[in-house]
């Protein structure tokens, strides 16, 4: 049972910080990015190609199974993430906010970026199963009848470090306001002169860099596919909702609650059908709460 | 027959059923501007209905009840309407993106079904020897196919007259008001939520009618046939042929599954054994391509709309209008 909770937790982690990015989207850019999943393959497999063309170093890090080019590799592929999604939103989504387009059009077309994306990782890498290290650790009794990796720890660590990062530059920060404040009324931010651009260009930036931190994390727990984005669109997007549209918090304890009822699920449904609990929950919250546990904007029609 | 002509009746039959899917989405989203992202799970629901409906009965199996085809497939349709019932009620009075999240999730549902659910969907092996409708009347299996064939293009044309009266009734009018102008439309005292979800459930019956025409044609069902990217193939047909307007809808299912199919051939001519995983995902890209490109640059598709503004053109609500609705259509979503 605690084994149970830790391994949600540890889902959880991995989808709250691919639904920080979805739902800063969400919020900020208004519309349902369906390729935002993808930004998470594409990280977690840049990351690899970093650490597969990289010297080892110095070895792995006592007790990690990874060494210091792996935490190159998250660099990169953050950088790698974030110029992903800038691009296509130069060469798709700008493009058609220009025209006005309906945000069901944006939606639609990032259905479109995602098989390219998706494509393109199988194209380059392979469709079979890839991972970092072959590196065996071992896992730690941390209370009784609870065994962590250390490589589980540091994703823990990693999560919270980078929530309460990211809540402090929404709360502090000028540019951080900026994004909260576009989410909350954009003409009244547009008509004071906020640099629109700027804020567009920087949810793009953090929403990918998360999503490619996801990714390297979920290649550290399991193992790398070019379909890991795909399975993760609906936890994702359940996650975001269930925390609220454009809620940082909102959306990692989302995130953790799905990973949570992905992992208990398996005490009373067959374990074949765990993709399936987030739907299920994504459809108790549009029956029961459409706008999330903690309320968001503008979630009728 | 030749091999060509067996080819061109298969193609054309097949064709034919995606082109009932294509109508379908077009009723929800050419008419009334509803995004269905799980076209295939509605699709597998009608086929899987109809198979388990029309079946025969098996010892290992829930299903089998042997049906005649006719009413299987009426059952197929109308379990179709329900799972579209589940997801439209959760969803249709909310902002668009939940409907296109809850369709996709309700299709990665239905997959797992059918893969998972072994007594009542016979698995990853499917269930296979179905009778295939009225064979047992022709002697010729050529013969059969023509027929097939000549039955889809008149199911194809009866429902393209119909969804043509459809669209000109005054419901359909109602369709395009609410779409083009919701707020206008509410103001006449319409139900909004309630013709949306009409528009909705009949759209995927459509769909799960062709899944059942398809099982019927191919004689069994295996999860293998219901994979995701059906429902991007469907869309593509739509947005080519271009949506709105249900000739496009029917050029577009032509169009889109001969690229496909012959991208298919010329991929599998060209890539060496082994590489066939890479080519498939070329044969995907090409749909992504298709997909974006025409979103960019070709917005009314191959035909566009016959009335009003193209589809993914400009839309025609103001765009301060359309941020009132955003920030103050949440009311009653405050905690």
């Amino acid at each position: 049972m605690l084994q149970a909770i830790a391994d949600g937790l540890l889902n959880g982690s991995i989808i709250a910080l691919g639904a920080i990015g979805l739902t800063l989207t969400m919020g900020i850019l208004r519309f349902a990015n369906f390729a935002h999943a993808e930004l998470i393959t594409w990280g977690a497999y840049v990351a690899l190609a970093v650490v597969a063309v990289l010297p080892p170093l110095v070895g792995a890090i006592a007790p990690f199974s990874f060494g210091l080019p792996l935490l190159i590799g998250i660099v990169v592929a953050m950088a790698a993430s974030s110029a992903l999604a800038l691009a296509a939103d130069a060469a798709v989504f700008r493009p058609l906010r220009a025209r006005r387009s309906e945000s069901m059009t944006l939606v639609f077309a990032s259905f479109g970026v995602a098989l390219l994306v998706r494509m393109a990782v199988l194209l380059i890498f392979g469709g079979s199963a890839q991972y970092y290290s072959n590196e065996l650790t071992f896992a730690v009794e941390v209370l009784p009848g609870l065994m962590l990796l250390p490589d589980q720890v540091f994703t823990f660590g990693l999560t919270a470090a980078l929530w309460l990062a990211l809540h402090l530059f929404l709360q502090r920060t000028t540019l951080g306001l900026s994004m909260r404040a576009l989410a909350e009324n954009p003409d009244l931010t547009r008509v004071n002169g906020v640099d629109v651009a700027r804020v567009t260009r920087w949810t793009w930036i953090i929403g990918g860099s998360m999503a490619a931190i996801a990714g390297v994390l979920y290649g550290l727990s399991v193992q790398l596919r070019p379909e890991i984005g795909f399975h993760l669109i609906l936890p994702l997007f359940t996650a975001a909702i269930l925390g609220g549209l454009g809620n940082v918090t909102g959306a990692l304890m989302g995130g953790m609650i799905v990973g949570l009822a992905e992992s208990l699920s398996v005490l009373i449904i067959p374990p074949e059908y765990k993709p399936a609990v987030p739907f299920l929950i994504l459809l108790a919250v549009l029956f029961i709460r459409p706008g999330g546990l903690f309320g968001a904007l503008g979630v009728a029609r | 027959m030749t091999g060509l002509a067996i080819y061109l009746v298969f193609f054309l039959t097949v064709a034919s059923i995606y082109a009932i899917v294509v109508l379908g989405l077009n009723l929800q989203w050419g008419y009334t501007g509803l995004f269905n992202a799980g076209i295939v799970g509605f699709y597998a629901v009608g086929a899987y209905g109809t198979a388990i409906l029309a079946g025969p009965d098996r010892a290992a199996l829930i299903g089998g009840f042997g049906l005649p085809f006719p009413l299987a497939l009426f059952g197929g349709m109308v379990l179709s309407g329900i799972a579209a019932l589940i997801v439209g009620l959760a969803t249709l009075r909310l902002r668009g993106e939940y409907l296109a999240i809850t369709t996709f999730g309700i299709a990665i549902s239905i997959q797992l079904v059918a893969l998972n659910f072994e007594s009542l969907t016979g698995g990853a092996n499917g269930l296979v020897g179905l009778p295939r409708p009225f064979a047992d009347r022709f002697d010729d299996p050529d013969l059969y196919g023509l027929v097939f064939l000549a039955a889809m293009l008149a199911t194809v044309g009866i429902i393209y007259l119909a969804l043509e009266a459809v669209v000109r009734s005054p419901w359909g009018r109602l369709l395009n008001a609410l779409r083009e102008d919701e707020v206008a439309a509410r103001a006449l005292g319409k139900n909004i939520a309630a013709i949306r979800l009409q528009a909705f459930v009949l759209g995927c019956m459509l769909t799960g009618l062709a899944g059942g025409l398809y099982v019927g044609f191919i004689g069994f069902v295996s999860p293998l046939d219901f994979l995701p990217i059906l429902t991007f193939q469907i869309w593509a047909m739509l947005i080519v042929g271009g949506s709105g307007n249900n000739a496009g809808a029917l050029v577009g299912a032509v169009t889109v599954w001969g690229l496909w199919t012959m991208s298919g051939l010329l991929i599998s001519r060209l890539v060496p054994v082994g590489f066939h995983a890479q080519a498939g995902a070329i044969q995907t890209m090409l749909i992504g391509l298709v997909i974006v490109s025409t979103l960019l640059f070709r917005p009314q598709g191959m035909i566009g709309e016959r009335a009003g503004g193209a589809r993914f053109g400009r839309s025609n609500a103001p765009p301060v209008a359309k941020d009132r609705n955003w920030s103050t259509g949440g009311g009653g979503q405050q905690p």
